[in-house]
């Protein structure tokens, strides 16, 4: 990704217009006077909002000492970036993160495969109890995980499948409520005439899923894709449950065994490592985000 | 419903291919949800420890958990947690996107982007520990800050001091709740997105009619954003009586100080899988589920009256 098209992603051109348009457009000073009020405080929050990340940032660059000094140093004297290397060296994280990357990217594969498949069914078949069912489906996304997470570990347990990914991928191949709603909705956007083209050319519904529902709904793919990954990245519960042994965990669980060679809590390593943990998960916003925040918005304002 | 299948031929080959579709779906629903449900209803009535098979218990785990003072903490808990967060993260929220949604802001997308940085990991054991640095009671930036302007020798003399925070059984919630309020910019791009939808029509009408920016406020954009509002009101409800990374890692998964952060999901935890209680457990999880729909099904009705909806009877759409 280079940085031009990541900065494409951040400033749409019509935010450009928008701006361009804003300011001059907004013809009583009265209005002009507000638009300027509102964007002072909205940056003023920002900076509030955005602070702990920069506290992070800055902690996990300070020696140990340092990092506990009062008044605190804004800016670290010496920027000890070697906290890094040492803080992820003296726990295997790049065992944690390799675990992480499979973890995630299988759940990710299987979920868009899964949940794309399920809702061109919700979407564009009609079958008799078509609408129960799509009901049902919301109705378990009312369901708390706590519920059936004690039958779910006894079963797994029972498979033998305890201390392994296995019971943390497995259920990803068949299907999400909430991805699937999202995919519906975006499904049930798209034009029926081309399915009803298709289906005079002889194409089988297979061969309409896979040539001209899944081209022509990248977007909304790439916001399952990614919420997805977002999601198992930080996912620490499940992990928590069902890995026991150290060379297998994700960082999530990982970081939360952190251990120091240090008395007291080294906050810059925990800052260190903290920070390493959700880099990714920000890099990947800041690539994908159009599609992230479409996705959100599809399931949450028409839902 | 007429049987499973239509009479037509080709209706009958599309609803085949229907339930093709969806068959992972099916298969999924049974094994790790409505058979899942069952079986933990029917665990919550035994003792059960995986070693031995389970015993006949009948109501004694939930008369037990009503006689559990660790319980009833718990859901008290999670209550306060959940009626302090909730409002308070529709309040800001909303009022960000209103502030955001103002004509002639420039630079959208860019504050929607970052806004929402703190979104995508709030519930991480990451930003667990930085909320633990953050608020640390001696060393913390905060307490810091609070010092540097409204502390005893501070810009604004008030003589207020930064709380223990994590430390202190009162300000434990309150400190979990400013944790899950940091995450504020997910709701409020949902917020923004339905406030664009707002016809400015409608507006301008209430312009004309001569309602001031309140009044426009109060009569248009509420109602036209209420489905909005509900929607961010129940899920958020569901999701914090469910919170566990934030407690289990702060309170480094005990639940202290004073079980100040007992969440409910934390002690059900606990029993489930230090304790290996799972019939206790499950009737936890059951009470919890019950808890959670009489919540929603309440929001609803009393939403009936509040809520509008623009597209309602449109069928298929509607849902």
């Amino acid at each position: 990704m280079t940085e031009q098209t990541l900065s494409q992603n951040i400033v749409r051109p019509t935010d450009i217009r928008a701006w361009k348009m804003g300011f001059l457009s907004t013809k009583n000073a009265q209005e002009r006077a507000a638009a300027i009020f509102s964007t002072i405080l909205a940056t003023a929050i920002l900076v509030v909002v955005l602070f702990p990340i920069f506290w992070m940032l800055s902690t996990s660059l300070k020696g140990q000492i340092e990092a506990l000094k009062m008044p605190p140093n804004w800016i670290p004297a010496k920027f000890q970036w070697n906290n890094y290397y040492d803080a992820l060296t003296f726990n295997p994280f790049g065992r944690y993160f390799a675990n992480t990357f499979y973890f995630a990217g299988t759940v990710v594969l299987a979920e868009v495969i899964s949940n794309s498949f399920i809702a061109f069914g919700f979407a564009r078949l009609r079958a008799p109890g078509r609408n129960f069912l799509f009901v049902l489906v919301l109705a378990t996304l009312m369901i708390p995980g706590e519920v059936t997470l004690i039958p779910q570990y006894i079963l797994f347990s029972k498979l033998k499948w305890l201390n392994s990914y296995k019971p943390l991928i497995g259920p990803a191949w068949f299907g999400s409520a909430y991805l699937i709603f999202l995919l519906r909705q975006f499904y049930m956007g798209l034009p029926k005439e081309y399915d009803e083209a298709a289906v005079i050319e002889g194409a089988s519904y297979l061969d309409i899923w896979a040539r001209i529902i899944l081209p022509l709904s990248k977007p909304a793919l790439g916001a399952v894709a990614i919420m997805s990954f977002i999601f198992h990245w930080n996912t620490f519960q499940g992990p928590l449950i069902y890995l026991n042994d150290n060379a297998k965990f994700p960082v999530s669980l990982g970081l939360s065994m952190f251990r120091t060679p240090f008395g007291g809590t080294p906050w810059h390593w925990y800052m260190a490592a903290s920070l390493t943990v959700i880099a990714p998960c920000i890099i990947v916003f800041f690539i994908a985000q159009r599609y992230f925040i479409q996705g959100i918005v599809i399931s949450g304002v028409k839902g | 419903m007429v049987g499973i299948l239509p009479k037509g031929k080709i209706a009958r080959r599309e609803a085949i291919w229907f339930w093709i579709f969806i068959l992972p779906w099916v298969i999924g629903f049974i094994l790790f949800r409505g058979g899942p449900i069952i079986a933990s209803l029917f665990l919550s009535f035994t003792n059960y420890n995986v070693a031995s098979p389970p015993e006949w218990a009948a109501l004694d785990n939930f008369t037990r958990l009503f006689n559990d003072r660790i319980f009833i903490k718990s859901l008290q808990v999670s209550v306060y947690y959940t009626f302090l967060s909730v409002p308070l993260g529709i309040v800001a929220s909303l009022s960000l996107a209103v502030l955001l949604n103002q004509k002639g802001v420039p630079f959208l997308g860019v504050f929607r982007t970052l806004y929402y940085i703190p979104a995508l990991v709030a519930g991480s054991v990451a930003v667990a520990f930085l909320f633990q640095w953050v608020l640390n009671p001696s060393f913390g930036i905060l307490n810091y800050l609070i010092g540097l302007f409204v502390g005893p020798s501070g810009v604004i003399p008030l003589g207020i001091k930064g709380p223990k925070w994590f430390f202190d059984p009162n300000w434990v919630v309150p400190s979990f709740v400013l944790l899950s309020l940091w995450g504020f910019g997910g709701s409020m791009l949902l917020y923004l997105a339905g406030l664009q939808g707002v016809p400015t029509t409608l507006y301008e009408a209430a312009t004309i009619d001569g309602a001031n920016a309140w009044q426009r406020f109060r009569n248009v954009t509420l109602p036209m954003i209420s489905p909005v509002i509900l929607f961010t009101f129940i899920t958020g409800m569901i999701g914090s009586f469910q919170v566990f990374t934030p407690a289990y890692i702060v309170s480094n998964g005990e639940g202290g100080p004073a079980y100040a952060s007992m969440f409910y999901v934390l002690y059900l935890y606990l029993n489930a899988f230090r304790r290996y209680r799972f019939g206790y457990a499950s009737a936890q999880a059951w009470l919890l589920f019950i808890v959670i729909l009489v919540l929603t099904i309440l929001a609803f009705r009393a939403s009936r009256r509040a809520v509008y909806y623009e597209s309602a009877g449109e069928g298929d759409n509607a849902i």
